[in-house]
């Protein structure tokens, strides 16, 4: 027992120091900017005194350390700072994102899974068949297809051509959670297939080397039913790389989700995200890239959290 | 029992031996089609990509313009064609910037090790950031130009080299002709530039590629959200975003520039597995 929380607390601090390097970054990124920020955000219709304000409303006019020095604590708190155009708090404005972005994230992650686990490992069982090969380049060719131009097909297709769902938009403040389900579907289906191939092809690889080990022939040479020894021992065994890959696959959906959201109108981070870079809203973009990195970061964790609950040998 | 003397591949055999493969040829020559057609635009473009023509706008696939025409009438195919200069142009550019950077980096981190907390812990942070975002807030930060979009993929793209950069020159290292080296007192830079590097190519290669694949698709989706290519430059990503405004009345304007860049990536992404096949064995039977 002791050895499990000695390894806990081993991930939680090595979390801890990507978190403050995720901070460092977030806060160098707005001071990237060639001259002065706060003359950047404003444009050039801006006075002096306007941008002397703004640099004071920033924190831009003390001294750089004491400026990242606020930045973190801040942080820390969960202070984000204020929106500079939409005049609420980073984090709230986040917050009211998020719930749209969360829900397509899951959606496709649902979908993605759905399409990936059986095929590979169908394919991972068949390997070398017709069905392994047509898996195998099938995947490939979804992993090469940007997810916002097949989520214009989708549209073009089902909801301009067909009619069948809407075009855009997230059904309006008083829907119904049907209703927003109904205007996930598209872009859940344009992110998922996309991103179940780097699923596809690591549960079809892990599958290929659990069942290539001896116990596997053990099981089979004991008379198991070929059912219970693909699905109980083979299956239980590839879990631990298909665990990573589904939540490393939840950055690759967030950086799908971005663009996605703007095809389809949706009033989520990534559509909160583009619109803040258009207005030079910094503090914003500086937020969601802290929040969509963190969360990243804490999935990675809890994976490895998953990895002691399922494999013991990662408790040694 | 006769001793069988191998002598080392040459460059040909590599070819041969990647080449083999019938569907890493055909991506090879896929990938060679899409580059001459880019290089060569001005010779084989039917038509000025600017050139406008009121009379002749919206028109759908036909044998005068096998792609169409846009709202100003352009011809689609010439617009595409040019679109791939600049596409394979910035992802060219973010492949070197990368290529520099992520290998400093990950030789530094490799090699050095008080330096590969610091430059560890920061590439974990960088990777932890999911790349669109990361590039359309640094595009943010610099200024909108398809220089500042090389600049900003090129640091996105930057971690990933690195880390693998980094793994093999972990065990590099280690390897017997290293120490052989540092023990006969050969400095440092030469020990990096002469023995580490040349080790090196064949993962940087293979990363190489999929991060030119990884670019070309990035590039797309900053210029189609608007924060990457000036709209009047033909990119396969502004030529989407058009497309979409046009969606019901002229679906043929999205068809196209994306079937090129599906193409484009999947050749790559192909030719990228087929090289590591080669330079890694091991993973050949598996992914």
């Amino acid at each position: 027992m002791g050895s499990v929380t000695s390894v806990i607390l081993r991930r939680l601090g090595g979390m801890l120091v990507v978190m403050l390097a995720i901070v460092t970054v977030t806060f160098v990124i707005v001071r990237l900017t060639p001259g002065d920020p706060a003359a950047m955000i404003l444009g050039d219709q801006a006075t002096v005194q306007d941008i002397a304000d703004l640099r004071e409303r920033m924190g831009l006019d003390r001294p750089i350390l004491e400026q990242y020095a606020t930045y973190v604590l801040d942080a820390a708190q969960g202070d984000l700072g204020q929106s500079l155009f939409l005049g609420v708090p980073v984090l709230d404005a986040i917050a009211g994102s998020a719930e749209t972005t969360i829900f397509l994230t899951l959606f496709a992650i649902l979908i993605a899974v759905a399409i990936a686990l059986p095929v590979g490992i169908i394919s991972a069982y068949k390997r070398g068949s017709v069905i392994d090969q047509i898996a195998v380049a099938v995947s490939m060719l979804a992993s090469s297809v940007p997810s916002f131009w097949l989520g214009l097909i989708l549209i073009q297709t089902f909801a301009v051509s067909l009619g069948w769902f809407p075009t855009s938009g997230y059904g309006g403040p008083g829907a119904g959670f049907a209703t927003r389900m109904g205007h996930l579907l598209l872009p859940a289906v344009a992110l998922g297939v996309v991103n179940s191939a780097l699923i596809l092809r690591f549960t079809r690889a892990a599958m290929l080397d659990v069942l290539s080990e001896d116990y596997i022939r053990t099981a089979r040479a004991k008379g198991m039913v070929e059912k219970r020894v693909v699905m109980r021992h083979a299956l239980k065994n590839a879990l631990i790389p298909i665990i990573t890959v589904v939540g490393l696959s939840v950055a690759l959906l967030i950086s799908g989700a971005v663009v996605t959201e703007t095809v389809f109108g949706l009033p989520g981070i990534g559509n909160l995200t583009v619109n803040a870079v258009m207005r030079r809203d910094y503090p914003v973009i500086q937020g969601t890239l802290l929040v969509v990195a963190g969360v990243y970061v804490l999935i990675n964790f809890l994976v490895d959290m998953l990895y002691i609950l399922v494999d013991p040998r990662v408790r040694l | 029992m006769t001793a069988v003397i191998q002598t080392p591949p040459t460059r040909l055999d590599v070819l041969r031996r990647l080449f083999r493969n019938r569907t890493v040829l055909i991506a090879a020559l896929v990938l060679s089609v899409i580059a001459l057609l880019a290089i060569f635009a001005p010779l084989v473009a039917p038509y000025d990509p600017d050139a406008l023509s009121i009379v002749n706008r919206f028109q759908s696939p036909s044998l005068a313009h096998p792609f169409g025409t846009d709202e100003f009438g352009r011809d689609v195919l010439s617009r595409a064609i040019y679109a791939g200069r600049v596409s394979l142009l910035v992802s060219a550019a973010v492949v070197v910037f990368a290529g520099i950077a992520g290998v400093v980096m990950g030789i530094l981190a490799g090699y050095f090790r008080r330096l590969d907390a610091v430059i560890s812990r920061f590439l974990d942070a960088m990777m932890a950031f999911p790349d669109i975002l990361l590039a359309i807030s640094l595009v943010a930060a610099l200024g909108g130009s398809l220089t500042n979009v090389i600049l900003a993929l090129g640091i996105t793209y930057t971690p990933r080299l690195a880390r693998v950069v980094r793994g093999t020159t972990l065990v590099l290292r280690e390897l017997p002709y290293i120490e052989a080296a540092k023990s006969m007192g050969v400095p440092t830079w030469r020990i990096l530039g002469g023995h580490v590097l040349v080790n090196l190519a064949s993962p940087i290669l293979v990363q190489a590629t999929f991060i030119f694949a990884s670019a070309m698709l990035a590039e797309a989706s900053l210029s189609f959200l608007g924060v990457g290519a000036s709209p009047d430059v033909p990119t396969w990503g502004t030529m989407l975003s058009t497309g979409r405004e046009y969606i019901s009345s002229a679906p043929w304007l999205m068809y196209f520039p994306g079937l090129a860049i599906v193409f484009a990536v999947l050749s790559l992404q192909i030719l990228g597995d087929g090289l590591r096949d080669l330079v890694d064995p091991r993973l050949a039977k598996d992914l």
